[in-house]
């Protein structure tokens, strides 16, 4: 069977199984829309302090963050699903079967693109009706859709690295909490010079600050080539460790196999 | 009476050695609520210098809701490990034993309260040794059994979603339920530097009382007038989600 028509067809059975179960994809959306709510609120005095950007309101500064927390944790499902797909033997299956077994996570990694465009979308319309701005107009929101896509994959990659490896969902699930704290040491949440140390250390070393900063341009101030170039970068230094490790993983689970 | 009681004893034992067999599972729990206080403190420390502010310590300001995230997060594994003895038929054969229902749900929601000890003896450990000022053994005490309570509450949240489910695909659900109980409250900033949607619901969500009841022991003093709120609000939402959970545990099987 033709390579990109396996791909295709189990990203739509990824889809599909997101879409029909209410309490995958729930929190996906709910939940940094929620944190929005709350970073919004418990930090939006932080816009007086000395030295924050000029931003049109704090709703501006976080909606970028909450993408991208959003698209983490399309990576983290994305994982989730794979490690049960696991369990159950449907992986087992797909190995046994004539195709390219790089398609067990190509295809998953590409519903979760298509899952990362979609919180996108959700989070534009928040944003919007919330009273936000996107500075970049048209253009901005489609670059800013497709950097995050990319960026879903990208974490799409490690989630299926640790399902692969582990074979359980439960460990997958252990890395939930852990999304928050990554994030919290990037300047996804807030501007780096603002930061305390060590995380301000943390955070330029981070390569989620760049596809932070990617995301975010867009929205405070317009659309930058060299910001988003800076996303993508930051975007292929984690698909690059994503999938350097779910080689390893789907390596050592065709040895079990 | 007794063999209930010893099977509720075994149960226990059983989740807690989850903990210690299973310690690659249960580390990330352990882990991540200290180290959301580390983050939190280094990304949103710089508000203690808005008037207003009752503290120039922010660690001592989010002592509080780490306690609490730290036995959310353990009520929560709580629910995904039973989602996932639903989903390997291990929860099955419990409900055919002759062990009382009520038992099976005293003892998943203890082993829970307990898994939560660990991951609060960190965090504490850790905030002392930045630098927090020691409370004195009996606020701290007051401090931990406040959060213990608490446990009890995100166990109960746990257990009900997992039994509705029945599937560990559930988990997020029972994380978030209990995240954004704690941090719709004056979480980040008192109640009077909150703006927007958050400030209505912070004025509303009774976790505020058990925040403020733990508050106190790290920023001010404690008095009888911040402590019973929360403990009466641990009460009630220890009887709600607990009778919640009790009545999806009645109902399963049948």
């Amino acid at each position: 069977m033709n390579d990109l028509r396996v791909v295709a067809m189990l990203a739509r059975r990824s889809l599909r199984q997101t879409f029909r179960r209410p309490q995958l994809l729930a929190p996906i959306l709910v939940f940094p829309t929620l944190f929005l709510v709350a970073n919004v609120g418990g930090g939006g005095s932080a816009t007086r302090l000395p030295g924050f950007p000029h931003v049109h309101g704090f709703l501006d500064f976080q909606l970028p963050a909450a993408m991208m927390q959003a698209a983490m944790l399309v990576g983290v499902s994305s994982g989730i699903a794979l490690a049960l797909d696991v369990e159950l033997g449907f992986i087992d299956r797909l190995i046994a079967a004539p195709i390219r077994r790089s398609s067990v996570v190509t295809g998953r990694l590409a519903a979760t693109g298509v899952l990362g465009a979609f919180v996108g979308v959700w989070f534009l319309a928040v944003g919007l009706i919330g009273g936000a701005h996107v500075q970049g107009g048209v253009l901005g929101a489609l670059a800013l859709l497709v950097l995050l896509a990319l960026a879903a994959m990208s974490f799409g990659g490690i989630g299926a690295a640790i399902a692969l490896k582990s074979g359980r969902a439960s460990v997958v699930q252990g890395i939930f909490p852990l999304v928050l704290v990554i994030l919290f040491l990037s300047s996804a949440f807030f501007p780096r010079q603002l930061m305390q140390e060590p995380a301000r250390t943390v955070a330029e070393w981070n390569p989620l600050s760049l596809i932070a900063d990617g995301l975010r341009e867009p929205v405070i101030s317009g659309l930058s080539a060299s910001k988003l170039a800076t996303g993508l970068g930051g975007v292929a230094i984690v698909a690059v460790l994503g999938a350097l490790l779910s080689a390893w993983g789907l390596r050592s689970r065709l040895r079990d196999a | 009476m007794r063999g209930a009681v010893a099977s509720s004893g075994a149960l226990m034992r059983r989740g807690l050695n989850e903990v210690l067999r299973v310690p690659g599972a249960a580390i990330p729990g352990i882990l991540a609520p200290s180290i959301f206080m580390l983050g939190i403190t280094s990304v949103f420390g710089r508000l203690t210098h808005l008037d207003g502010f009752p503290t120039d310590r922010y660690l001592s300001f989010i002592v509080p809701i780490t306690l609490l995230q730290a036995a959310g997060f353990s009520g929560a594994a709580t629910g995904v490990n039973l989602a996932r003895d639903i989903e390997h038929g291990w929860f099955d054969r419990l409900l055919v034993s002759p062990v009382p229902r009520w038992a099976l749900l005293g003892s998943t929601l203890a082993s829970g309260a307990l898994r939560a000890v660990l991951p609060i003896t960190f965090a504490l450990v850790l905030a002392f040794s930045l630098g927090v000022p020691f409370p004195g053994a009996g606020p701290l005490a007051l401090a931990v059994l406040l959060a213990l309570a608490f446990s009890f509450v995100a166990a109960g949240w746990g257990v009900a979603v997992a039994l509705r489910f029945k599937t560990q695909s559930a988990a997020p659900l029972m994380q978030a339920g209990m995240f954004m109980l704690i941090l719709f409250t004056p979480s980040y900033a008192p109640q009077a530097l909150l703006t927007g949607v958050l400030a209505d619901v912070a004025a509303v969500n009774p976790v505020r009382h058990v925040v403020a009841g733990i508050r106190q022991v790290f920023v001010g003093d404690v008095t009888w007038a911040a402590t019973w709120p929360a403990i009466v609000v641990l009460a009630g939402l220890v009887g709600v989600l607990g009778s919640f959970a009790l009545w999806m545990l009645e109902r399963s099987g049948r």
